[in-house]
């Protein structure tokens, strides 16, 4: 079977049959075409893939491709793939989630999923608010949003999902946005090649109820200056003409500096490899919300033996050392005493 | 020496006094000697409550016989009561004349005090109806380990095996299984080893020179019936149930759990067999636990969770998820005292109801009760049988009375075990042809007979599929919000569990001459204390019916005839009637119910009143 090359793949291949029920000019459909079109370049197979989803509209995706998908519960996504990845490493199980499945209902799975490095790729669809409910501020909302639970704003302050994946430790941090398929192809493609828990933020507009929450830093005009591209090896710079850049103060915090007056060399060189998660979390201090220059790419990527190989070694150690399980023997491992 | 046919052991002391293991160090050699028995650990919540309090007192009671018995006994004939707080905690539940043997250095003034005595109770005539045997235990175990070399400080600890080895003598236990284990189990600590070794012998001496024991006392061995027994505590059957039942349908198990309160022994046992190829994953809380194990059964693996009340609700959504989706997941309640954090160490059989209907929604399902420790072993294989037959999650309802006792357990031959992997099996092709003549795969063209659905794991090429929570149209398993397919869908998977009753054995009626006017209908962990009642009630000549429940959902087909059957009905359980409920609503039984809920199982002597009492309203109505 070894000389088999899976035929390939067209994006055809990858959309089922059901009918696609986002509301017309959502993000989440360039989500969707940007994952159908990337899998027949990476070669994946439809029956070795899951998508497990959570509960909101992001959470629809899995009934879209045609692979093995599970529409779960609220979230509680990242868990359910969790035992799926775990009983079977063989199948690439892909997360999806949003903010409020995410971050508020499911946020301890997510941490422990990032923590234990299980082998996901979990892609967060954040619109910084409620859609499939109608309209209620969320985990990502910015404080004093209002919104049809918060008539006088919000009092929440937000989370930063990248800073949140960081401070679990998880091993592949990523941003993208919902305006930039090449983009959200790329960085998709480096989660989807990573051993371990990865987790990608997507900026993804709502157009009904949170129309133009990524305007400031996502639309075509505003992007070479609020955009602040991560590129592994390179110094973080941005701007139209690539006058801006970042460099880390006395505190090590990331700060936003004139190239002109800073001079190239003092720019911060992009690490995605460093160990210490501390680089990575200053560069996603660097915006609090989509309204000044934001990083996007990969934050960090760093290697860490995965939850479910872990798993499989304690395995076969065990059987190495025991020698398989043996069902009379263990019926018979306490004290025993026979009744003539 | 004079002989016994059954004797009731209860071994009292601070939570640090190691009773627990002098408990099981006593039910060992007795198993070993060949007595029947049964045992009650009975422990508080807290790691270390305050030492010296009532609070903090642990005990464990042990029922040793040369006959087969069902229960630990009401009344313990004799009490090892370590300090004041052990006597006080426990001297309500002796039989009149039992023996208590103190530990004579605990009863300074200060123990007295914090165990809540205004007086000495060995001198204000308190325990005047009982034969009190005083034994500085503590001065007796630090002269006995000075060889070892240990530190007093730790010497003292060493008072357990003191206790245990003059219990061991008053009942004449063989000495070898103790030795033995003591050597096994401080192999790399011989200061240990040896200071236990020199407490047992000098507490067995002890009891046979100071001359303040008329004589030693035999229980016979029981005439059990022949075969290879070991000791089996409820949770360990459990845990072998389920490592079998993966064995048996040749599947992978995966455990998802979250540690409490008394469950966890399982995740603990079964973490330990990971040669079977058992998964184990501590959840980051309960309700990972379920989705885990949920996610596992969807790649094809047996998926089971453990919890205990508090955890079952918290994994109540997940559970409906599981009927929705309609793939196998066995899950564990053993069944603490309730409600909320409630008695996390004592017993109660109070979630059934939970159980059957703690979902939002029409969603039924199996659910399953031991009787016995060792029939726990059995119920973890027939939950998982229907589990994985009718693609449905099951619950399987043990207790903390079952979870923590023992009894002997005959092992059975592995050969005779059900093969599970012929019960199921998984979808490896397309099973619809469409109009177009394509073949296509539908997750919810269902089995006719069994009406469950096919079991595609992901790897499986061609039918792949997306399933969710959201309602399924029949057949094709497309999202539908359409009334009259939702309206179907919740019938088919009605029918579906209800279908099991006539894949599960008929209620066997225990009622020897066939006369008796009155069943006694239990289910789970009263099992030994219904049968005992019921046997001492039949020795003195009445007439009683005994049937025991281990399925209680679908009920066995025959339960309604049975019940119709007979002029008077009682239904012990250890909550406030909740069998009876269903018993009433389902078959308009006016059936009486003996309810108890404190926390302890029920007591054979409870059960033989209540069956009196109704015996009477029989011969009343009868004149």
């Amino acid at each position: 079977m070894t000389d088999l090359i899976a035929p390939a793949t067209t994006r055809k291949d990858w959309a089922s049959d059901q009918e696609v029920r986002w509301c017309p000019g959502c993000g989440d459909y360039s989500i969707l075409t940007a994952v159908q079109l990337l899998m027949p370049e990476l070669g994946a197979k439809r029956e070795e893939t899951v998508f497990v989803s959570g509960i909101g509209c992001s959470s629809r995706f899995p009934y879209y491709m045609n692979t093995y998908g599970v529409h779960s519960i609220h979230g509680r996504a990242p868990a359910l793939a969790t035992g799926l990845a775990v009983a079977r490493p063989d199948l690439h199980v892909w997360v999806i989630t949003g903010d409020g499945d995410a971050l508020s209902i499911g946020g301890n799975h997510l941490l422990h999923a990032l923590r234990r490095n299980v082998n996901l790729t979990i892609i967060l669809f954040n619109n910084q608010i409620y859609g499939l409910t109608k309209g209620q501020y969320s985990p990502t909302s910015e404080a004093g949003k209002v919104t049809k639970s918060t008539p006088f704003g919000s009092l929440d302050h937000p989370f930063n999902p990248v800073s949140l994946a960081l401070g679990a430790e998880a091993t592949f941090v990523a941003r993208t946005h919902d305006m930039d398929r090449k983009h959200m192809m790329e960085t998709f493609r480096r989660a989807y090649q990573h051993k371990g828990a990865a987790f990608v933020e997507v900026y993804q507009n709502c157009n009904v109820f949170n129309d133009g929450a990524f305007d400031a830093i996502t639309s075509k005009d505003n992007r070479p200056s609020m955009l602040v591209p991560l590129e592994h090896g390179k110094p973080v710079r941005f701007g139209p003409d690539g006058e801006k850049g970042v460099v880390l103060d006395a505190h090590g915090s990331a700060v936003i500096v004139d190239v002109s007056e800073v001079g190239e060399d003092a720019l911060l060189v992009h690490d995605e490899a460093r160990e210490d998660p501390a680089l990575a979390f200053s560069l996603s201090r660097l915006a609090s919300g989509p309204y000044s220059p934001t990083p996007i790419g990969v934050f960090r990527a760093v290697e860490r033996p995965d939850y479910g190989s872990l798993v499989e070694d304690q395995l076969a150690d065990a059987a190495a050392r025991k020698g398989p399980g043996d069902l009379a023997a263990l019926l018979r491992s306490g004290t025993t005493w026979t009744v003539a | 020496m004079k002989t016994l046919d059954r004797v009731v052991v209860r071994f009292a002391g601070d939570s640090g006094d190691g009773m627990q293991l002098a408990g099981d160090r006593f039910t060992t050699s007795s198993a070993i000697f060949g007595n029947d028995l049964v045992t009650l650990p009975d422990f508080p919540a807290e790691i270390r409550a305050p030492a010296g309090t009532v609070a903090g007192v642990s005990a464990f009671q042990i029922h040793i016989s040369d006959h087969d018995i069902f229960t630990p006994g009401d009344h313990p004939n004799v009490l090892v009561a370590m300090n004041p707080a052990a006597l006080k905690a426990h001297v309500g539940d002796l039989e009149p004349g039992a023996a208590i043997l103190l530990n004579s250095d605990a009863f300074d003034e200060r123990s007295l005090q914090k165990a809540g005595y205004a007086a000495d109770p060995r001198a204000d005539g308190s325990l005047s109806g009982f034969k009190v045997y005083e034994v500085p235990m503590t001065t007796l175990t630090l002269e006995a380990v000075k060889p070892s070399g240990t530190k007093a400080r730790d010497a003292e600890r060493s008072k357990n095996f003191f206790a245990l080895g003059l219990v061991s003598w008053m009942y004449s236990r063989p000495t070898e299984p103790t030795f033995e284990w003591l050597a096994k189990r401080f192999a790399s600590n011989e200061m240990v080893r040896e200071a236990n070794t020199l407490a047992f012998k000098a507490g067995w001496n002890f009891g046979e020179t100071a001359e303040i024991f008329e004589s030693a006392y035999e229980v016979k061995p029981a005439h059990l019936k022949p075969g290879t027994y070991t000791n089996i505590s409820g949770n360990t059957a459990l845990a072998w149930g389920i490592v079998a039942a993966g064995q048996l349908a040749k599947l992978p198990v995966f455990l998802g759990s979250y540690p409490i309160t008394p469950a966890s022994d399982v995740l603990h046992e079964l973490s330990k067999h990971k040669n079977f190829g058992v998964r184990t994953f501590q959840a980051e809380d309960e309700i990972a636990g379920v989705n885990a194990a949920l996610g596992a059964a969807y790649g094809g693996a047996l998926g089971v969770t453990t919890t205990s009340g508090p955890g079952l609700d918290l994994k109540a959504e997940a559970i409906g998820l599981a009927i929705s989706l309609e793939l196998p997941l066995v899950v564990i309640d053993i069944q603490r005292g309730g409600p909320s954090t409630g008695l996390p160490t004592k017993t109660e059989q109070a979630d059934l109801l939970h159980a059957l209907y703690g979902r939002h929604g029409e969603a039924p399902l199996p659910v399953v009760a031991p009787s016995t420790p060792g029939d726990c072993f059995y119920t973890a294989i027939e939950a998982a049988r229907l589990a994985l037959k009718y693609r449905t999650p099951v619950i399987v309802l043990s207790d903390g009375y079952l979870a923590n006792g023992a009894e002997p357990w005959p092992i059975p031959d592995v050969a005779t075990l059900p093969d599970l992997s012929r019960e199921f099996g998984m979808a490896t092709e397309p099973n619809k042809i469409l109009a177009d003549g394509s073949e296509v795969f539908w997750p919810y063209l269902r089995d006719p007979e069994t009406l469950a659905r096919p079991w595609a794991v992901p790897g499986t090429p061609g039918l792949m599929h997306r399933i969710g929570g959201l309602e399924k149209s029949d057949g094709p398993g497309s999202v539908s919000y359409d009334p009259v397919n939702h309206d179907l869908m919740v019938r088919l998977r009605a029918q579906k569990v209800a279908g099991i009753a006539s894949d599960i054995p008929l209620v066997e009626v225990d009622d020897p001459f066939g006369k008796a006017e009155l069943l006694v209908l239990g289910w789970g962990s009263t099992y030994g204390a219904i049968s005992a009642a019921v046997r001492a009630v039949r020795a003195a000549g009445a007439e009683v019916a005994h049937v025991h429940l281990r399925h209680m959902n679908p009920f066995p087909s025959n339960l309604g005839e049975v019940v119709r059957s007979y002029k008077r009905v009682l239904v012990p359980e250890v909550n406030l009637g909740q069998l009876r409920k269903l018993v009433r609503s389902e078959f308009l039984v006016d059936a009486q119910g003996l309810n108890k809920v404190g926390g302890l199982p029920l007591r054979r002597t409870d059960v033989e009143l209540a069956i009196a009492s109704q015996l009477e309203m029989l011969r009343t109505e009868g004149r």
